[in-house]
């Protein structure tokens, strides 16, 4: 008898990499159902072209590197990186925007730096950056909330798909007619303009939290990212810190003068708030290690996106946020290496 | 009750119920034993007898050589056949120096001496533990009395007898508890004389019930006060040395140190019964029991088994194989050893035998990249990072090696076991220590060797200012006088 030999251990967990993928995008369904109910077909078209774009890159990335194509292609972390793009971006930006956006998150942003795993940045929030850096007015077309009571010309589907991939809209359409600011957008407008936050939020497009649509999304991202702590694909450290580094001064600022900040609730439930504390800092791979450095690099992005959303030159600050603090975490970690059994407390 | 893990650790299928259905059986004495000279840790025993000499059971062949060292003493009467070098179960199949014996069927033993352990004071009994070849039995077979002379040093020292099996489908440990708590006990008592301790814990996991009540039915005739039993929450690796003594005593052995640093010493419960064996009833360490399960076997159970025999003769006693094998492990399915053959000898560190077929275990896949998903550092008794240790093995940074603790991860497993990467993360550890043990031991040779030269320097200072005092002195007295 001459059996096969290995090193110890000889049994692991049935688990991997590619089994948490469709877990999140599961958890990210009911968010992109509220987006499609609220700002129209366009992210679902966004989203198909964010992932076949990604894929498609991914392959080419993968054939230059000399790399089997079917396990990383089937990793999933392609497609995540497709589908978070998708949902940062305008639901009629033009194609070419997505397209782009995605080449570069995984041309440049992951396989130049190593492909899986050695990314320093979130590839998803590289390609936003450089699209909301190089395009800013394609980023700022967003639609109002499709609610009974806002009487404004809406895009139907076919216009939204000629809109997509003519990039301009049909004859019929004004960009001024059918384009809204995001809340938060039109929050720092109005706040600039000298206006209290009750004449700013006295706008039809404000509701209790943070923003009609935008709150009913950022909600079903906080259930989809709760589901994940529950299934351990995520910790809470950084949702956690990030969300609370986030509120807190907001609740601090707003007590202070409620007229000129907005508070906790708002900016916890506009924006990308959710999304980036769940979804997009908890990417293991550009986050700090220990779970003390998972806290500091959480309460980071929290604090950071606070600053640019008040006092910065862009209305949100998730996407900056990770990846500043995407660049602290070699510091961060190598500060907060956990206590080894043994050694001194 | 403790929790033996105070971070990490996995609860995993034990596999242990079909091994420990029947009680265990003393096999009959090979045709032919094999002894490597050093089946323990530390350097190897030295040969005692010639080719062509008549050996009886229980004679000693091999004398300890060193500080760390064990003796070896033959497991079957008959003739020396050969001494040299054979396969052997363990420094990864690398040869070994061995001393073969043919049996000759008369089992003749060497009529041993049956020794009071009240009538020898710790030295002698230390010595006397030392000649019956006594080793841990635990897997890690470091030689018992050099490392009850240790603990001997220690003031007040605790003794930790370890019956935390926490491996899956090792019950060598289990069965001996349920059949063999008295010499356990027995073999307590003893190590309390030798170490002068005043206390002694028996560690039991929780999915041992039999083992505990045969114990603690032992312990209540005994009725010895400085001995107590700790049931412990069965999560591997609750077994491990620090992990026990962790849930002992609240205690974390230091890194650097040894567990007589804090003043507790840690033994397999089996090292305890041999210890008892060999002083009530002369029998030195030539046999052990043996654990052989898995799918790929016709009759699990514990073997009683003398040191030396094939392993394929155990097979052999539980009725064959019953399929192709996936592996054929020494030790359990987390760090036991593949064996590429069952042509090998039994030894002091066989504590069981996994035929496995595929079904009994989970191989690793395709390894992917680390994602930093940090499950690992999850698992991780030791509290590590592994993931850390990961990245900077792969750029052989020593320095962060060491920063990050790679010397005090017990290469457990749980790392690997949890990684959704399917990264053999502990067999890199494993790779990556000798580097840095070079590295750890030219520093200390250099910070020994400047020691030393400053303890020269301030020597002939001194020695240097004591002459100018008594030359002083001397004057003055001479002016005094003059």
């Amino acid at each position: 008898m001459t059996p096969p030999t290995s090193p110890a251990p000889h049994v692991i967990a049935p688990n991997s990499v590619r089994r948490v993928m469709p877990i999140v995008i599961v958890a990210l369904v009911p968010a992109i159902v509220m987006h499609v109910v609220f700002f129209g077909i366009g992210l679902a078209v966004q989203l198909v072209l964010g992932i076949t774009i990604s894929l498609v890159a991914e392959a080419i990335a993968l054939k230059l590197r000399h790399k089997p194509l079917l396990p990383f292609l089937t990793d999933g972390s392609a497609i995540i990186t497709g589908v978070l793009l998708a949902m940062c971006l305008p639901p009629l930006a033009p194609w070419w925007l997505v397209v782009s956006g995605s080449a570069f998150a995984v041309l440049l942003a992951k396989h130049l730096y190593g492909g899986l795993g050695a990314n320093p940045f979130n590839p998803a929030m590289v390609g936003y950056a450089v699209l909301l850096v190089s395009f800013p007015a394609q980023l700022t077309q967003w639609l109002p909330p499709q609610l009974a009571d806002l009487h404004i010309v809406r895009p139907g589907v076919g216009d939204s798909l000629y809109t997509i991939f003519a990039g301009h809209l049909p004859a019929h359409l004004a960009w001024d007619a059918i384009t809204s600011p995001t809340p938060l957008d039109s929050l720092r407008t109005s706040l600039a303009m000298g206006q209290t936050m009750q004449e700013a939020q006295a706008n039809p497009m404000f509701g209790a939290l943070g923003g009609r649509g935008w709150d009913w999304i950022n909600l079903s991202l906080l259930g989809g990212g709760v589901w994940l702590l529950a299934l351990r694909i995520i910790r809470w450290h950084i949702p956690v810190a990030m969300l609370a580094a986030l509120a807190m001064p907001a609740a601090v600022m707003n007590a202070v003068d409620p007229g000129a900040y907005a508070g906790a609730l708002f900016h916890l439930t506009a924006g990308a708030s959710m999304l980036g504390a769940f979804f997009i800092a908890t990417d293991p791979v550009s986050a700090a290690t220990s779970n003390r450095g998972k806290l500091i690099y959480g309460a980071g992005i929290g604090a950071i996106t606070y600053v640019i959303r008040t006092w910065g030159g862009y209305p949100d600050g998730v996407a900056f946020a990770v990846l500043i603090m995407n660049a602290a975490v070699p510091l961060i970690d190598r500060y907060t290496v956990p206590r080894i059994y043994g050694h001194a407390r | 009750m403790t929790t033996a893990i105070n971070h990490g650790g996995l609860r995993l299928a034990g596999n242990k119920q079909r091994s420990t259905l029947k009680p265990s059986r003393l096999i009959a004495a090979p045709a032919q034993a094999v002894l490597p000279l050093d089946q323990h840790a530390g350097a190897p025993a030295s040969p005692r007898v010639k080719v062509g000499d008549r050996v009886l059971r229980g004679q000693l062949i091999g004398q300890a050589e060193g500080e760390i060292s064990a003796s070896l003493h033959s497991s079957i009467a008959g003739r020396v056949r050969a001494i040299e070098t054979r396969p052997v179960p363990y420094h990864r199949g690398s040869p070994s120096l061995c001393i073969v014996i043919d049996n000759d069927g008369s089992d003749s033993e060497v009529t041993g001496s049956l020794v009071d352990y009240r009538s020898l004071d710790p030295r002698a009994l230390c010595e006397h533990i030392e000649a019956g070849g006594i080793v841990g039995l635990g897997g890690a077979t470091f030689p018992t009395a050099p490392k009850l002379r240790r603990g001997q040093q220690a003031p007040d020292i605790q003794l930790i007898l370890n019956g935390a099996e926490c491996e899956p489908w090792i019950s060598c440990d289990d069965m001996l508890m349920r059949e063999q708590a008295q010499d356990i006990l027995q073999g307590a008592v003893i190590l309390c004389h030798a170490l002068q301790a005043k206390r002694c814990t028996v560690v039991i996991e929780d999915d041992k019930p039999d083992a505990e009540r045969a114990m603690r039915g032992a312990l209540t005739k005994l009725n010895d006060e400085r001995v107590a039993i700790l049931s412990v929450p069965t999560i591997y690796p609750a077994g491990g040395e620090n992990q026990v003594i962790t849930a002992v005593t609240g205690m974390e052995v230091p890194s650097t140190g040894l567990p007589s640093d804090i003043g507790v010493l840690c033994l397999n419960v089996g090292t305890a019964a041999a210890i008892a064996r060999w002083l009530d009833r002369g029998e030195p360490l030539i046999r052990r029991m043996v654990t052989v399960t898995g799918s790929g076997v016709n009759e699990a159970g514990n073997l009683d088994v003398w040191l030396g025999t094939s392993i394929s003769d155990l097979i052999g006693e539980s009725g064959g194989y019953a399929g192709s094998l996936a592996r054929l492990l020494m030790g359990g399915s987390m760090m036991g050893l593949a064996l590429p053959t069952d042509d090998l000898p039994v030894v002091k560190a066989s504590n069981c035998l996994v035929a496995a077929l595929p079904a009994d275990l989970h191989p690793r896949g395709v390894e992917m990249p680390c994602i930093r998903c940090g499950n690992c550092s999850e698992a991780c008794p030791a509290l590590l990072l592994p993931q850390q240790l990961h990245w900077f093995a792969g750029s052989q940074d020593l320095g962060a090696l060491e920063a990050h603790g790679l010397m005090d991860c017990i290469e457990c497993g749980c790392c690997d076991y949890v990684c959704p990467s399917q990264i053999p993360l502990a067999q890199r550890f494993r790779d990556a220590k000798p580097a840095l043990i070079e590295r750890l031991t030219a520093r200390e040779q250099a910070f020994l060797a400047r020691e030393r030269y400053e303890s020269r320097d301030a020597r002939i200072e001194r020695i240097e200012a004591e002459r100018q005092a008594k030359l002083a002195e001397k004057r003055k007295s001479m002016t005094a006088r003059g």
